[in-house]
């Protein structure tokens, strides 16, 4: 069977969970292969043969991680050259996206981003419209580059061998056109990231204050979930921007998504709406998030999320 | 400081929007249209570029880019009616159905005739949702790519020039630096867009407009377009709405009755 390159996202050499679902799902496409690059890729081998990965090519040329995008689309480029591999897959979120695009122009390739699914055949399932329309996508030319959303597959393990080959990257000065003079992380508490998180806890207008997300971060906490906010609440300045969900932030589609005094507008639904699992609270009986929550609360955050969080932990022991 | 900004008309996200049945692209012409949100932003942030410059004594134009059809003007108006210079419109039939990567060839072929220091775009556009042009028109051009900007400083010496953004990331941001002429693409926490003027609607009517064909840009017909797209749409299904589940008003058991909810799933 061809190889199937997966671009693995990971931080220091550690997997992300979206690293271990792609490999999963190249496997149902032929032979997996992980590219591992940056700081620390060397450390990520042994992890990624546990899911498949049969090899692992490794770079940690200083310039994948000073630069944005160009050089590891350079890197996938090249090992598109010498491999000829029957697609590449990539996380859907920014910077897995930017490498795509690129690496797409690079080699003259189709590009297909935020596939939820993928069959062996090579068709991307897309939802497009904030969920409402549901695509069935082919590229038509090249290697196929399809980037693909977190908690689209169950990662599964499924021993490989995992051998590891340096790969010897050249860089253009396009390469290094962009410079990452500074990389500075913002407190958060140590939560998963709202696009990997397997559970995620937003809270809306209702929440009323940024103080008000105080109990929104225990439940998620006590969940192990990321935190999100509606526009509402982050154009309020309730919450910072880059936790956004909806149509002009991020989108998620979680295993369980649970949306506190959070109304609903289409801007809203449209980054939440491919959720597995939907629970909603809020005061207003009409609200329309409760049109599409599998389970629907009406009432006072503040009351049901602490006593929510509290039923969590005693039931956790 | 010649600044281009990336524009597009898309459908409003509150119409009911669809792909059409005969050829599986976007439907253009059933739905109101709009600038596409962040745009707005994109537009913005150019406009106050723009004004810091000439408050420096320097000199500074915003030339608005858009492809799309005829009906895009109204789009491209807008943006010159908020304080942009002048405007290309880059329309043709024979551009309807490319996808993102041969946009990007166009745009590139636009751009290569144009003079700038800095292109700026919205971060996504509401319909496609891909986030990617600003990559895309990097590699077409050998130009840096200065992605998803909540914060964007510019000076020029003279025709060099330096741009620095705060780039947004998943836990804070990074600090991104090129040379120009750049790439840059912005989100929309960066500023708050103005509302055109009467002054200033008025005003659009009379700034020059450019239309350009793909043979006034030099855009090679066998690369653009539907039946030569490099991702073709297989087929489509409108999904069934959501159906509601149980809603239940809190007795007191709220949070009892949602963790009795999540345990029958299996999510706790």
């Amino acid at each position: 069977m061809a190889e199937v390159l997966v671009l693995v996202d990971h931080a220091e050499g550690t997997p992300k969970k979206v690293a271990y679902e792609l490999l999963t799902l190249a496997r149902e496409l032929g032979t997996p292969s992980a590219v591992v690059l940056g700081a620390g890729a060397s450390a990520a081998a042994d992890r990624l043969a546990a899911y498949g990965a049969e090899t692992v090519y490794v770079s940690e040329a200083e310039e994948l991680d000073g630069y944005l995008a160009g050089p590891k689309a350079s890197v996938l480029a090249q090992l598109v050259a010498d491999k000829s591999p029957a697609a590449v897959l990539l996380p859907s979120n920014a910077e897995g996206k930017e490498v795509a695009a690129r690496l797409a122009v690079k080699t003259g390739s189709g590009l297909i981003t935020d596939a939820v699914g993928v069959t062996p055949d090579l068709t991307a399932e897309q939802p497009i419209f904030g969920g409402s329309v549901v695509v069935q996508s082919r590229v038509a030319a090249g290697t196929p580059v399809i980037t693909v959303r977190a908690n689209s597959t169950a990662p599964t393990e499924a021993p490989a061998s995992g051998t590891v080959e340096q790969v010897s990257a050249t860089f253009s000065d396009a390469d290094r056109a962009a410079r990452v003079v500074d990389h500075v992380v913002e407190d958060k508490g140590g939560r998963p990231d709202l696009g990997d998180a397997s559970i995620v806890v937003s809270g809306g207008r209702g929440v009323g204050a940024a103080e008000g997300f105080g109990i929104i971060e225990q439940l998620a906490d006590t969940l192990g979930a990321a935190v999100g906010a509606s526009r509402a609440a982050t154009d309020a300045g309730w919450y910072p921007h880059q936790n956004q969900v909806g149509q002009t932030g991020r989108t998620v589609s979680p295993q369980l998504y649970i949306a506190a005094g959070i109304s609903g507008a289409i801007q809203h639904r449209a980054g939440m709406q491919t959720s597995k699992t939907i629970v909603a609270i809020n005061k207003d009986p009409e609200a329309p998030i409760f049109e599409l929550a599998d389970f629907g609360l009406v009432g006072d955050l503040f009351t049901v999320v602490p006593q929510l969080t509290e039923q969590i932990a005693k039931r956790k022991g | 400081m010649n600044i281009v900004v990336l524009v597009k008309q898309v459908p409003d996200t509150w119409a009911e929007r669809k792909l059409s049945d005969s050829d599986k692209t976007l439907d253009r012409a059933s739905v109101d249209v709009v600038m596409n949100e962040i745009d707005e932003y994109a537009v913005e942030e150019a406009l106050r570029l723009k004004e810091a410059a000439t408050a420096s004594g320097g000199e500074a134009s915003v030339t608005i880019l858009t492809m799309g059809p005829e009906r895009a003007v109204e789009t491209i108006r807008k943006a010159l009616s908020m304080g942009a210079d002048k405007a290309v419109h880059l329309t043709d039939p024979a551009l309807a159905g490319s996808d993102a990567l041969q946009t990007s060839y166009a745009l590139a072929q636009v751009l290569s005739t144009l003079e700038y220091d800095l292109v700026i775009a919205g971060s996504e556009a509401t319909d496609s949702r891909m986030s990617i042009m600003t990559a895309l028109l990097a590699e077409r051009t050998g130009q840096p790519q200065l992605s998803g900007a909540r914060k964007v400083t510019a000076s020029m010496e003279g025709t060099a020039g330096t741009v620095r953004i705060e780039r947004q990331t998943e836990n804070g941001y990074d600090v991104v630096e090129a040379s120009t002429p750049a790439l840059v693409s912005v989100v929309e926490k960066i500023n708050e867009p103005r509302y055109p003027s009467f002054k200033g609607i008025m005003a659009a009517k009379k700034k020059p407009l450019t239309t350009l064909s793909i043979a006034d840009a030099g855009i090679d017909a066998a690369q653009v377009g539907l039946a030569s797209a490099p991702s073709q749409v297989a087929s489509f299904a409108t999904k069934p709405p959501r159906s509601a589940g149980q809603v239940v008003k809190d007795e007191g058991d709220g949070g009892v009755k949602i963790v009795e909810f999540l345990a029958a799933q299996k999510l706790v």
